[in-house]
């Protein structure tokens, strides 16, 4: 506990841009994961509580296909599609099978997912720490913003995730697929009785969903250490974004997110050891006060 | 007279319980035989407190776990800081976690459905992170070392593995049958009508957010006998009691067991660490293989294994009546 240093951060304006730019990133990789989590809920009402694993996919995929092509870009895309894949696959095969039964029911199978690929990835990769370093592209030196440093990848990282986050929004504002998606989000009795393929719908929510959670793997890849069970933690931060925002709202996941990235950034300067317990902190406290999350819709109209 | 006829009926049960225990070490002289009841016990009391809230109250909650540990550790830490006895240091972590209950419990049970669910677990990362930090009270992550003193009260000595045995056993089977004798009662039958239509009850009176809570607080205040037994058994109190993989656990009990006969999540508890302790032995991916038993129940079975004998049964009975 040093809340002094807290302080003596926020006096000094290269502090402040070092951790902002700390907090923007987390903020942003979350987002991916929180708004592929919250779309799932938004639509399917399913807590997809494999999300993490989707994530954990996503870095480890990212890697092998970086050491094959030796092109980030190339690794960042393979994830997404292969993640994308997966999700696919797991809606079809296993999320399908319990919609209709008990929320405890879908957390098990997820639980189960989650068990199994995590002793899959140490199979295939390995149980040790692996990481990818830095692509070649990106090792220049930083930006000198007010005193504060911000490394390059950063600054690409932040733009690659807004730029999905402002795709995502034009999708799902504009094109018919989104109208699709919101309409079955909004009442999926009616939305089939239009003759459209909710089935169809779910499936493509989830894949979306995985696309989304690979991409933030393959992108988190060159800045996180992976190992098998990475998912969990940001399994549980992208329930606290998804929560804080209002489950099932993607703007809300995305304030959520960053919140929580700056949270993380600046607490880890005050608390160091509290930082968990700062984040479910501002969870309880937004719950208490708004008990569906900040941009979520009232759960009883 | 039917509840009275009830009330001996599940006595009766509790009686053939114990006796079962009482003979077992004589059948099978192995310590593991004793550790493993111990450890049923502890975690029979444990999931069949968390199944108050979700099969009798259709509360899911993920967080638990935090008054298992907070059992844990209030009792070890009066064990280790104040002269008192064992049953005193007892009735004081069931009376912290009573009030602990209650304070987390009056906010969380306003919450529906799956926002009850994050709350809880919410509220239990924080505790967790509490005795993750607050190192010099509980140790941090290292958890209470030194070991929990177990001084002899009336001519009962814990220290001996056997006694705990018999101690263990009684705990588990009294708390259940405590359990059991509540869940009967009128509160019992109010707190599943409250499940099936809170609407309903609040309709005919019924203070919907006093009885979820006063079920909350019960279901702490049991968990935290669990949370005893466990720290009594390892003599210690570790981070991992507050964990969530401690609610996951839990929850994952109560599933295999089933919901809706009472014993149910200690048949279940009995499976899971049966599962866990043969698969530890047999292979190094523990995940891998109980992953795919968890698989198994839950889109096998679709339901705890005593729902599925329970359906068994009721369905031969039907045959056998129309013949």
């Amino acid at each position: 506990m040093n809340p002094q240093a807290l302080f003596e951060c926020f006096s000094s304006a290269s502090c402040i841009v070092t951790q902002m730019g700390t907090g923007l990133i987390v903020g942003s990789l979350l987002f991916l994961v929180a708004a592929g989590l919250t779309l799932i809920f938004g639509v399917l009402g399913v807590v997809n509580f494999a999300h993490g694993t989707f994530y954990m996919l996503g870095a480890y995929l990212a890697l092998t296909a970086y050491r094959l092509t030796g092109n980030f870009a190339m690794a960042v895309l393979a994830s997404g599609i292969g993640v994308g894949l997966f999700g696919l696959l797991f809606e079809r095969f296993l999320m399908r099978r319990v919609y209709k039964a008990d929320v405890l029911m879908q957390l098990l199978v997820c639980y189960a997912v989650v068990l199994i690929m995590d002793d899959v990835v140490k199979i295939v990769w390995g149980a040790e720490f692996l990481s990818m370093g830095m692509p070649e592209t990106f090792q220049a030196p930083p930006f000198f913003i007010a005193g504060g440093v911000v490394p390059v990848f950063y600054v690409y990282l932040i733009a690659a995730a807004m730029s999905i986050a402002l795709a995502l929004w034009g999708i799902l504002t504009f094109s018919r697929t989104g109208k699709i998606i919101r309409a079955a989000a909004q009442n999926p009795t009616m939305t089939s009785a239009l003759g459209i393929n909710t089935s169809f719908i779910y499936a493509a929510v989830f894949a979306f969903g995985g696309v989304l959670a690979g991409l933030a793997g393959g992108l988190a890849a060159p800045v996180r250490s992976m190992s098998p069970g990475m998912g969990f933690s940001i399994l549980i931060e992208s329930f606290i974004v998804t929560v804080i925002g209002g489950m099932g709202s993607v703007s809300g996941a995305l304030v959520g997110a960053l919140l929580i990235g700056l949270i993380r950034s600046f607490g880890t300067i005050g608390f160091p050891l509290f930082v968990e317990g700062l984040m479910f902190l501002a969870m309880v406290l937004i719950l208490i006060l708004r008990p569906n999350g900040l941009l979520g819709k009232d759960s009883r109209t | 007279m039917r509840r009275l006829n009830s009330l001996r009926h599940d006595v009766g049960w509790a009686l053939v319980a114990l006796l079962f225990l009482s003979v077992l070490p004589l059948l099978i002289q192995s310590r593991v035989t004793l550790d493993f009841v111990i450890r049923l016990a502890a975690f029979g009391i444990f999931a069949s407190s968390l199944n108050i809230l979700v099969g009798y109250g259709g509360m899911v909650s993920f967080g638990h776990a935090m008054f298992f540990g907070s059992g844990a550790y209030v009792f070890g830490l009066l064990m280790q800081k104040t002269p008192v006895s064992i049953p005193v240091a007892i009735l004081g972590a069931i009376a912290f976690s009573g009030v602990l209950g209650l304070l987390i419990g009056a906010i969380c049970v306003r919450l529906k459905e799956i926002y009850f669910s994050f709350l809880t677990l919410a509220f239990q990362m924080l505790i967790h992170s509490v005795i993750l930090t607050w190192t010099s009270l509980t140790g941090g992550d290292q958890g209470l070392m030194g070991g929990i003193p177990r001084p002899p009260f009336l001519g009962i000595n814990l220290s001996d593995h056997t006694t705990l045995y018999w101690f263990s056993c009684v705990l588990g089977v009294l708390c259940l049958l405590l359990m059991r004798i509540i869940l009967q009662s009128p509160f019992g039958a109010t707190l599943r009508m409250v499940r099936d239509s809170a609407e309903r009850a609040a309709f005919l009176g019924i203070d919907v957010w006093r009885i979820k809570l006063y079920a909350f607080v019960l279901a702490s205040c049991m968990a935290s006998v669990g949370g005893v037994v466990m720290a009594l058994f390892v003599s210690g109190a570790f981070p991992d009691f507050g964990y969530w993989t401690m609610s996951g656990d839990a929850i994952f009990m109560i599933m295999m067991g089933g919901l809706h006969v009472f014993i149910g999540p200690v048949v279940g508890a009995g499976l899971l660490l049966l599962f866990n302790d043969i698969i530890t032995r047999t292979t190094e991916y523990h995940g891998l293989a109980l992953g795919l038993v968890v698989l198994l129940f839950a889109l096998g079975f679709k339901r705890g294994i005593t729902d599925f004998s329970l359906e068994l049964l009721q369905k031969i009975n039907q045959k056998g009546g129309k013949v």
